[in-house]
């Protein structure tokens, strides 16, 4: 852990009502780290994501990401950083390269920026072929790969993915995950939460969340060692049964 | 401002990508034109009068050549008798009937002949027209026989109509068809576009990114704005080359009254996009609160001043209503100084967009 870390919260919290979705969230993710951030359904993990991505303000605690005060420093926040939700928000009506050029273009590139990008990264992401085609006709494999592309089109310091791979073969998440190795390869902090316990296991370090609070974080290894699981998903379900 | 042109350009894609929409609001309001001018003529002309004439005199033959000639009204046809005047209406020969009694010629010798005038009622707007030309040829009638026993009536109206003399309807439907596609393109598809925008959560995705609300905001209602204006100015040009509605007053003064009612419009369609859960009850609300309102209640079409108290207080309430009497004050009178309707709409545009501005930041929380 080299500095300041790129994901740093502590005891963040959030309310709505009577209803606690996270409490007291105590984390730290260093640069160029893969975070596993891992709950059953409505454990509260995307309402943690969307605070740290600045879309919805904390009711307490404090975070940072990628330097930024979340709650405070939003511009500069949302400028380095990167999101892919669980739903692909891409314009089905536009093209491959349309999509991309847009979001590029709300992050500010400008034209000639926004070219060689798209140059860079579609033949990367194995979308070149299809730069023309309508993102409506494309299989989904290659929108999640696209919705990836946009997420990254302006070269954001974290990337956070909210169940990025749900609903494809196996062998396009694996694909999938040579991207996001990729990624942090070149530095990129790559939080991301599933549903998948074998891609728990391409992380780094790994959270579990049970009603809004973090009960384990650790390795996938040191998770295993602890906790006398064969594997993540045995991990995982002794965790959120307890 | 790059920001903003990525998703003006994006919104574009959108609406050129999407043909069968685009031809229907384009196309829509300029069949609208040519339709309603062609056929929301408020004139009958060649109307059946059914007559039946039981004095068989000069004086009665004189009064019906005297109804016949007038160009509106042809005799359809002589009856019979009585009993001949209803099956006529049921089977729609004529709308109306003239009985001349027996003795008319006489009568009319002592001052004191009448004459019956049955009309159709099932029909009410036609039948009140027929009501109105046969009463006129009547009073024709009587001037002209005064005038035959040397007497002159003791005073006559001459009727003038100023700004629209022939009353050709197009002068009347043009300004109200304005008022509506601004209404349609401004309030309808811009409520549409966010909405939908909100409901595949693409609205969301775009919230992550740097972008402000108030950019997207501009981005998205931008490109509508350019494509109101543009269909608007179809519709004037349609009007002027085909109807020839004239343009008696300001083109630029027309264009600022249009945009400030853009405003209104605009406010309305991000209201309701901001109030509605999903792409439906959007679309509903868009066109319960903005269509509907504006065909009927605004003047377009009936006029306001004979409808029910209640209905006419409803009626001012109404951008459309405000912006139809400068619209029509502008094109037909060259008018310049509006300053009641001005202060209305200028009200209503500072209401709804804080109305607009203050939900739409609420539901984006």
């Amino acid at each position: 852990m080299s500095g300041e870390a790129a994901v740093f919260a502590r005891g963040l919290t959030r309310r709505f009502g009577d209803f606690t979705a996270v409490e007291s969230l105590d984390l730290e993710v260093a640069g160029g780290e893969i975070f596993g951030f891992l709950g059953a359904n409505g454990a509260g993990k995307t309402t943690a994501i969307r605070m740290l991505c600045g879309l919805l303000p904390p009711s307490g605690g404090e975070a940072r990401v990628a330097g930024c005060r979340v709650g405070r420093d939003t511009g500069a926040l949302k400028r380095r950083i990167g999101y892919m939700s669980q739903r692909f928000s891409l314009y089905e009506d536009l093209t491959v390269l349309e999509n991309l050029e847009f979001f590029g273009g709300v992050y500010g590139l400008g034209r000639a920026e926004l070219a060689a990008r798209a140059d860079e990264l579609l033949p990367r992401l194995g979308l070149d072929a299809e730069r023309g085609r309508l993102t409506g006709s494309l299989p989904l494999g290659y929108k999640q790969r696209l919705s990836l592309g946009c997420a990254l089109a302006h070269r954001p310091r974290v990337l956070f993915l909210d169940e990025p791979t749900g609903g494809v073969d196996p062998v396009a998440r694996r694909g999938f995950w040579d991207l996001i190795y990729e990624q942090a390869a070149a530095g990129v902090t790559v939080f991301v939460t599933t549903h998948y316990m074998d891609e728990a296991e391409y992380c780094g370090r790994v959270s579990i969340m049970v009603q809004g609070r973090i009960v384990a974080l650790d390795t996938p290894a040191g998770l295993k060692a602890r906790t006398g699981g064969a594997d993540m998903q045995d991990v995982f379900l002794r965790l959120v049964d307890a | 401002m790059n920001r903003i042109l990525a998703v003006v350009r994006k919104e574009f894609l959108h609406i050129l990508r999407d043909r069968r929409s685009l031809a229907v609001a384009v196309l829509m309001p300029l069949a609208m034109v040519l339709i309603y001018g062609a056929v929301m003529d408020m004139e009958l002309r060649d109307l059946k009068v059914g007559v039946l004439d039981l004095d068989r005199s000069d004086r009665s033959r004189e009064l019906v050549r005297a109804m016949t000639s007038s160009g509106f009204i042809v005799a359809a046809e002589h009856l019979p008798g009585r009993e001949e005047i209803e099956p006529g209406f049921r089977q729609g020969r004529f709308l109306a009937a003239l009985v001349v009694p027996r003795g008319y010629g006489g009568d009319l010798a002592r001052g004191e002949a009448r004459v019956q005038v049955l009309v159709d009622g099932a029909d009410a707007s036609t039948a009140a027209t027929v009501a109105n030309y046969l009463q006129a040829v009547v009073a024709t009638v009587n001037r002209d026989l005064l005038r035959e026993a040397g007497l002159a009536a003791p005073f006559g109206a001459r009727t003038r109509i100023w700004f629209n003399p022939e009353l050709v309807s197009a002068r009347f439907v043009v300004p109200g068809l304005v008022a509506l596609v601004l209404m349609m393109i401004c309030a309808l598809l811009t409520s549409i576009a966010i909405t939908r925008e909100k409901e595949t959560g693409t609205l969301e995705q775009i919230l992550t990114t740097p972008v402000t609300p108030a950019q997207v905001i501009a981005g998205k209602v931008l490109p509508y704005v350019a494509l109101g204006a543009l269909v608007c100015t179809m519709v004037l040009l349609a009007g002027k080359w085909v109807f020839g509605v004239p343009m008696a007053g300001s083109w630029w003064l027309l264009a600022a009254y249009c945009l400030l009612f853009i405003v209104i419009a605009l406010a309305l369609g991000l209201l309701i996009s901001a109030r509605s859960p999903s792409l439906r009850v959007a679309m509903m609300a868009a066109l319960m609160v903005t269509m509907l309102p504006t065909m009927i209640l605004s003047g377009f079409v009936f006029p306001i001043a004979s409808m029910p108290g209640p209905l006419q207080v409803v009626c001012r309430l109404l951008p459309a209503t405000h912006f139809l009497v400068v619209l029509r004050g502008i094109m037909l009178k060259g008018q310049s100084w509006f300053p009641l309707q001005t202060a209305a709409l200028v009200v209503m545009a500072a209401v709804l967009l804080t109305l607009a501005v203050r939900s739409f930041r609420l539901r984006l929380e």
